[in-house]
């Protein structure tokens, strides 16, 4: 490889948050070539790219752009560049019309007065790129669908001048032939000289529209190789590896008791489709596939903070009479069901509370004489024992939460729901940010929740620990179950190739949202 | 310091507001030797109990992240609603009375209902409360003052043996209630885990909708009280009465040091609040200060107690790190 072809070389890239993310990562991007950066959850391709464009700075390696140093401080460095990324979240000003928003950047004319005209006729050039002729530069964004806003987006990203681009899951909303469209002006851009790194789950785009392939696994490259070479079964076994799981406590496992909670044909629109499944007592059921497969959405319509289009759940605390859809948490708690959040600072904890505040929420009712008055002696006592039981470390009971490492919050939070003691539990990625001994107590009270004849449902992005805490595994994929497992037998591979499945064909529905 | 919250730092906190309190006291005798009076005690603490309630009901509110501006426009309403009753009616004083009330809960269950229901901000919500209140109680009283004499007398004048009016000793109880029921009850924690993180609450499986409701009907109902402390205290139903009191209440609660984005607040605070701008407003006027300059004194005061209120964590680490030095 010339020197005046490499655009982008990484070379021993290390980044470390709490845990390492990246570890001595190499990468190579050519000039004028589709690179897609494949790899399971985590396995460091957003971290990579966030780097790249100076969202992070590494903590230790060397990036080389067109021959220079590069160490962007920031994204306008980056930008500078010619660096872009098109984000998988939308960044766009749902008020603004799309002229404005394709033309935010260079908004100001003379004195400061935007000159509207100018900006609508950039604008039809630049919808006319992404197939959007159609529209109207006048029409807020907010008024256009999920796919239009994100060919928007890259429509914005294509109107300055680029040298590098990344494009993490562009496709997600799109319909086929916006993807088409979208795959026109990539070609064109390689055959400019661009520089494209093409983050996706979807093999079949993937091996249409990339040049190389880059397979990252637990922060490294574990292969880069010509997308003619490679087919999908290798690529699978390459996102895997050989990762040694070894089960946490198989004392309990297999002795589950009858099913506690059928769901049947569950659906929620855009989220997940037709989901059925039963979860015994005493036993964990994990739930494994991508970040974005409808686990979460899952879980949250059982639980009802979400509520589902249609379908239902039965328990078996009313012998499965009763067709539930629950509206609110509420109702799913009067009926046994509890469920540890995925964002524990967002949604689940009080900050500013302490931990008292924060476990007793739940319970005040049961603390309470007829005045209502809290029992504050007991609640202390109630709070105490089971902090020492978690082995939760804190210096006072009323200091406020937040000074808590992540590892004792998460404890914290679920503490809350084992005061409740509901027969049914559910926790979204249970262990998220947390250090490898809280991890492993988190993962004995999952278990010992199950062993005390509870039923349990764990979603984790993370192959060890699905495979260390469940009795039982289903995979989601797109929205859809893909499959049910014995983790004793599962391979990773086969866990990957079922998180896989639905993405791999191109969505024949009509997705788009009209206004 | 039992009925404080304990996850609100709270002695402390009252202690520097008490002795803020004495600091104005020590500065107004100082300045002027009528301050220190049994007339400007009792005149003072007479002057206070309209505002004393309402400020109860607006730490609630803001306890909860929300805002309620149609308090002072509903005091009118209820007070105008009262003295018609009463004078045009002849209603008896207690049924009169309650109608203030009910009058003032309907306000706020209205205000808490539309809010908390369809999610619209409390702020735009209580503002269209406050003008359809102030037109109600126009409505009311046929734009007139209605002047009632002695029938309410009672409420506003000095209790022989304490020298303070029953208007005053019901506004402390209120205060004393509102703080036992804020740190001892399930509902105070509510309140506070509200203010800090609704979605969270949701998810534990609370009601918050029900409960904000609940925390604006308490608001409406201590207005309606408010409104007939006023109403005691000037023994005449003003449809004009309370215009800006929201402020006066909000003002109050914030030097207090309950936060505006919810879940954190007191209402011992709140009330020593009310008498900092009380003192304040009285020593100024004996001092002969004008008008525009009590104002302007009023409002660089409350910047400056909510700055106070924001830094004084880096404050205190400041004073120790100078102490130590």
């Amino acid at each position: 490889m010339t020197e005046n072809t490499l655009l982008l070389d990484v070379q021993g890239l290390y980044k470390t948050f709490a845990v390492p993310v990246l570890v001595d990562l190499n990468f190579t991007l050519r000039r004028g070539e589709i690179h897609a950066l494949m790899g399971s959850n985590g396995a460091g391709k957003s971290t990579l790219s966030n780097i790249i464009c100076g969202i992070h700075q590494p903590t230790q390696g060397n990036l080389t752009f067109e021959g220079k140093p590069h160490t962007p401080g920031s994204v306008k460095d980056a930008e500078d560049l010619g660096i872009r990324m098109v984000m998988q979240e939308l960044n766009l000003f749902p008020t603004l019309s799309i002229a404005e928003n394709l033309g935010f950047k260079h908004l100001g004319g003379k004195g400061g007065w935007i000159n509207h005209s100018a900006l609508r006729e950039k604008a039809s050039k630049a919808l006319e790129t992404v197939g959007l002729a159609d529209l109207d530069p006048d029409t807020p964004v907010s008024e256009l669908g999920v796919g239009q806003q994100q060919l928007i987006e890259i429509a914005r990203v294509l109107a300055d001048p680029v040298k590098l681009l990344i494009l993490d899951e562009p496709t997600a909303a799109l319909t086929d032939p916006q993807i088409e469209l979208l795959f026109d002006q990539l070609n064109k851009l390689r055959e400019q000289g661009v520089g494209i790194i093409y983050i996706s789950h979807r093999m079949d785009e993937i091996r249409r529209i990339s040049d190389r392939i880059s397979i990252l696994r637990d922060g490294q490259l574990v292969a880069t190789e010509n997308a003619a070479d490679i087919d999908e079964d290798t690529i699978v076994n390459l996102m895997a590896g050989n990762v040694e799981h070894q089960a946490l406590d198989t004392d309990t496992r297999g002795q589950r008791g009858d099913i506690a909670m059928k769901v049947e044909n569950l659906s929620r629109k855009g989220a997940f489709e037709d989901v059925s499944l039963d979860v015994h007592q005493g036993e964990v059921l994990g739930i494994g596939g991508l970040i974005g497969s409808g686990r979460t959405e899952l879980l949250r319509a059982i639980f009802g903070a979400d509520v589902a289009d249609a379908g239902s759940v039965k328990l078996a605390s009313d012998n499965f009479q009763q067709a539930h859809r629950f509206t609110t948490p509420q109702k799913a708690i009067s009926a046994g069901i509890g469920m540890v959040v995925e964002d524990r600072k967002g949604q689940g904890l009080h900050l500013s509370g302490s931990l008292i505040d924060n476990m007793s929420i739940c319970k005040l009712n049961d603390l309470s004489n007829g005045l209502s008055v809290v029992d504050t002696t007991e609640e202390e006592k109630m709070v105490a024992n089971i902090s020492e039981r978690l082995a939760i470390k804190y210096t006072t009971l009323s200091e406020p939460i937040s000074n808590l490492s992540g590892g004792n919050q998460q404890k914290a939070l679920i503490a809350r729901w084992l005061l409740k003691d509901l027969p049914i539990l559910l926790f979204d990625e249970p262990s998220r940010g947390v250090d490898a001994r809280a991890k492993a107590r988190i993962h004995d009270l999952i278990r010992e929740q199950a062993a005390q004849g509870k039923a349990v449902i764990v979603i984790s992005s993370e192959t060890q620990e699905l495979m260390g805490v469940s009795d039982r595994i289903v995979v989601m994929s797109n929205g859809k179950l893909a499959g049910e497992f014995d983790p004793q037998t599962l391979t990773e591979e086969q866990l990957l190739e079922a998180s896989f499945r639905f993405y791999s064909k191109p969505q024949t529905e009509h997705k788009e949202e009209t206004a | 310091m039992q009925i404080f919250n304990r996850s609100i730092k709270l002695p402390w906190n009252s202690l520097g507001l008490i002795g803020v309190l004495i600091a104005l006291v020590i500065f107004f005798s100082a300045m002027s030797e009528y301050f220190f009076s049994g007339v400007t005690f009792r005149t003072l603490m007479n002057q206070i109990p309209a505002l004393t309630v309402i400020a109860v009901g607006m730490t609630y509110v803001l306890l909860i992240a929300g805002i309620d501006l149609s308090v002072g426009s509903v005091m009118a309403l209820c007070a105008a609603v009262m003295g018609v009753m009463i004078a045009d009616f002849q209603w008896p004083l207690f049924l009169a009375f309650f109608a203030a009330l009910a009058v003032g809960l309907m306000a706020g269950i209205t205000n808490g209902f539309v809010s908390a229901r369809w999610s619209i901000p409390s702020f735009v919500v209580t503002l269209g409360m406050l003008e359809i209140a102030r037109g109600g109680s126009y409505l009311v009283t046929g734009s007139e003052t209605k002047y009632l004499g002695t029938a309410v007398e009672f409420l506003g004048a000095p209790v022989p043996m304490l020298g303070v009016s029953v208007s005053l000793i019901a506004a402390v109880c209120v205060v004393i209630i509102a703080q036992l029921v804020l740190s001892k009850t399930v509902f105070g924690r509510y309140m506070i885990a509200i203010g800090t993180n609704e979605e969270a609450v949701r998810l534990s499986g609370i009601n918050p909708v029900f409960w904000k409701v609940t925390v604006f009907a308490i608001a409406g109902l201590l207005a309606g009280l408010g409104g007939a402390f006023q109403l005691g205290y000037l023994q005449s139903a003003d449809p004009n009465a309370g215009i800006g009191l929201e402020l006066s209440a909000i003002a109050a609660v914030v030097i207090g040091g309950t936060s505006l984005s919810g879940g954190r607040g007191s209402v011992v605070n709140s009330f020593l609040g009310v008498l900092i701008i009380a003192v304040m407003q009285t020593g100024l006027a004996q001092l002969g200060v004008s008008e525009p300059a009590k104002r302007i004194i009023t409002g660089l005061v409350i910047v400056a107690a909510v700055l106070f209120d924001q830094y004084r964590e880096p404050l205190a680490q400041f004073f120790q790190r100078k102490s130590n030095a």
